[in-house]
């Protein structure tokens, strides 16, 4: 605990702005940018954050993005229903292309689940403050995110009735799923990966919700709050208990963030389907999944926090740092891009190097750039600092993200299966309204949950906070500038 | 203060709460992999038929012949349900006024055949032969029961996927000559040793398939 409380007024220096929000974001040896900006107390942050759901009612933008939302879910649960009672047939599938949109979107929502258990987790374990102002939202996002992706896999089998086969439970049939299948692999992996972030999400929470209990008025919302709170008195011993726990889940969810998504690149990577049968696939999958899920954490935290009135609390340093996760990983996936088209040269492999032109210039070759230009061109924007700490722009950009990164998995999946070995055999997908029902309405079910967690749930992690604000040191008020640095240390 | 917290007899819940956690998965394992199978679900099923026809008496006291009636088992893959002049072929000149017969007479005189209520289905995507086993040695009772002590038949055997796989797997215990197919009180495993039942499988030349598209064709 060595923040110092410096932009807290001890500075003496007025504080920069930029587009009208306050400038955290500059790195200073030997200080620290504030991670709370104006705020004096404990108190202000849990009022802040309560107020979202003490409010009586929701800002009016909740209501119209809410409404919007449920009827995406609406349109979800009919095209569903209308597939189950039809047949896969009401796709756009067809033979060679038997993975399409279901695969697609499986993929590019496990992938936007990444980002939140690597904030929740990694720089947990590596001690970053600044994700005591994401994490929370980012973990439900998380957990929202794998639940829309759990409904591809489990429609697109066909006859969903007999579905609770992909688990290896003993039956009459004495019939196996193939434990060498990545796809059974897959099954493990996500159903885990769902679990151990329920779990940390969860654990996370009860201190909050134990605040939202204690400051609850009406008897159903002490109950409920109660309930869920576990009973927590916020004694020494809790507290304990709690950071145990908090770190023995970081510890289990950190090996996830990056073996669920690897062992989804296996279900392509492990056939021999030139386009899929890479070896890159596994990192290049995971810093795929961690772009995309940094952007959707940006392009949910832009609008949350302009419409409950978080600003202070996700500041402009918190979005310049996933601005820089997203430059980051948007490298390695441009890097990624590049090496499969060198491997196809290398390999001197016909099918291969067919694959990647095609891919380019074949009959998706839109779809190829739409990605290469979301992909690769748009992250590089953030070298600009003026473009990081843009509140608009990096809205705009983290959009294209999210669109190029489900472009990704479209032309994977799709242009490598449309044009495979055998050109008698090649064929040509077109999405069916189902498809692109089924889609949008992912994206309803996502923000439907995301909305209602806002509402209802604390959006940020009220106790984590508070530990990183300058008043959660020791020496604040006390002795503050009284000694240099060496002295510090001695202290600590 | 008016927080809610958990009162002291709540604790009493934390036990069960524990327990039911463990315990719901392996009671959701144990549904699907009992309550689904058709051994639970499917077999002993009786239904009342429209003709009160005695497989005991005809098969069992009077020592009919199962081929007398289900006469394309050997050639076909379906073992044929006999047509009413089947029935009439004997009781033209037997019982012709038993009250029981009220239907067949009626089923002969109308050429309506008689709407026998079927006990043994397999599912559409599944592909039996009849031919293909009892020419190799499956008798009837290996799969159907003692259907010669039934007054009414029922659904002996689960006719599962595991139950099938279960002979086709190692099909050796369930042989016989070929001669005793239809001797419905033959009992393989007591009537023959290992290594002549070993022989038969040679002499038959059985080798059955365990691959999917044996029966899902």
């Amino acid at each position: 605990m060595s923040t110092l409380p410096v932009g807290m007024g001890g500075s003496g220096i007025a504080p920069a702005t930029i587009g009208g929000e306050i400038d955290n974001t500059g790195s200073h040896p030997g200080r620290r940018e504030p991670l709370v900006l104006g705020m004096d107390t404990f108190g202000e942050v849990t009022r802040t954050v309560c107020r979202v759901t003490e409010a009586k009612r929701p800002p009016f933008a909740w209501y119209i993005a809410f409404g919007l939302s449920v009827s995406l879910v609406g349109l979800l649960g009919f095209c569903v229903l209308y597939l189950i009672a039809t047949g896969v047939g009401v796709w756009g599938l067809n033979n060679p292309v038997m993975w399409a949109f279901d695969i697609t979107n499986f993929v590019f929502w496990i992938g936007i689940g990444h980002a939140g258990t690597l904030i929740s987790a990694i720089l947990f374990l590596f001690r970053q403050k600044w994700r005591t102002g994401i994490n929370r939202f980012a973990e439900a996002m998380t957990i929202f995110a794998v639940m829309c992706a759990g409904i591809f896999p489990a429609i697109h089998v066909g006859r969903v009735w007999v579905v609770y086969w992909l688990f290896p439970i003993p039956n009459q049939m004495e019939m196996w799923p193939q434990f060498r299948s990545p796809l059974l692999w897959d099954v493990f992996a996500v159903s885990t990966y769902f679990t151990v972030s329920l779990l940390f999400w969860f654990a996370g929470m009860v201190p909050d919700l134990a605040t939202l209990r204690d400051r609850a008025t009406t008897k159903f919302r002490q109950f409920a709050y109660g309930l869920f709170a576990l009973g927590w008195r916020g004694s020494n011993r809790h507290w304990h208990r709690y950071e145990r726990a908090y770190l023995l889940l970081a510890a289990l969810s950190t090996p996830l963030v990056l073996s669920v998504h690897s062992v989804v690149s296996f279900d392509f990577a492990t056939s021999q389907l030139p386009g899929w049968h890479t070896t890159i696939f596994p990192p290049y999958f995971v810093a795929g999944a961690i772009f995309s899920g940094f952007a959707m954490v940006v392009t949910l935290a832009v609008p949350a926090r302009e419409m409950f009135g978080l600003k202070n609390l996700i500041t402009l340093r918190h979005l310049d740092n996933m601005n820089k996760i997203i430059l980051v990983t948007g490298c390695m996936v441009g890097y990624a891009y590049g090496m499969e088209f060198f491997i196809a040269w290398y390999s001197g492999a016909l099918y291969e190097k067919f694959a990647f032109i095609n891919r380019a210039f074949g009959q998706y070759w839109w779809a190829y750039w739409i990605m290469v230009s979301c992909n690769v061109i748009t992250p590089q924007l953030f070298w600009f600092k003026a473009i990081r700490t843009s509140i608009p722009l990096m809205f705009i950009l983290s959009l294209f993200v999210n669109v190029g990164m489900w472009f990704e998995r479209y032309v994977i999946i799709v242009t490598s299966l449309a044009n495979d070995f055998l050109p008698s055999s090649w064929d040509r997908f077109i999405p069916t309204w189902v498809d692109i029902g089924t889609m949008l309405g992912a994206f309803g079910l996502f923000f439907t949950l995301f909305l209602l967690f806002c509402r209802f749930l604390p959006m940020i992690a009220m106790a984590e906070v508070k530990a990183v604000m300058p008043q959660a040191d020791p020496h604040f008020g006390e002795d503050h500038g009284d000694h240099d640095h060496a002295a510090k240390g001695s202290h600590a | 203060m008016s927080r809610f917290l958990f009162p002291k007899w709540s604790n009493l819940l934390l036990p069960g709460l524990i327990l039911a956690g463990a315990v719901a998965p392996l009671y959701a394992v144990f549904v699907v992999a009992y309550g689904f199978s058709p051994k639970t679900m499917e077999a002993g099923y009786q239904p009342e038929q429209p003709v009160p026809f005695s497989h005991a008496l005809h098969a069992g006291q009077l020592g009919m012949d199962c081929r007398y009636c289900h006469n394309t088992v050997e050639k076909t893959s379906h073992a044929a349900v006999p047509p009413t002049q089947t029935c009439m072929n004997c009781h033209t000149q037997i019982r012709p006024e038993s009250p029981k017969l009220v239907e067949v007479q009626e089923s002969y005189k109308t050429g309506e055949p008689i709407d026998w209520i079927r006990v043994h289905k397999l599912g559409d995507y599944s592909y039996f032969n009849h031919a293909a086993h009892v020419n190799r040695g499956i008798g009837c009772a290996s799969c159907h029961g003692r259907v010669d002590q039934m007054e009414v038949v029922y659904r002996w055997a689960p006719l599962s996927m595991g139950w099938c796989l279960n002979c086709h797997r190692d099909p050796e215990p369930n042989l016989r000559p070929v001669s005793q197919i239809t001797n419905m009180a033959y009992e393989p495993e007591l009537e023959l040793s290992d290594d002549e039942r070993l022989a038969l499988i040679d002499k038959y030349d059985i080798h059955p398939s365990e691959n999917c598209s044996a029966c899902h064709r």
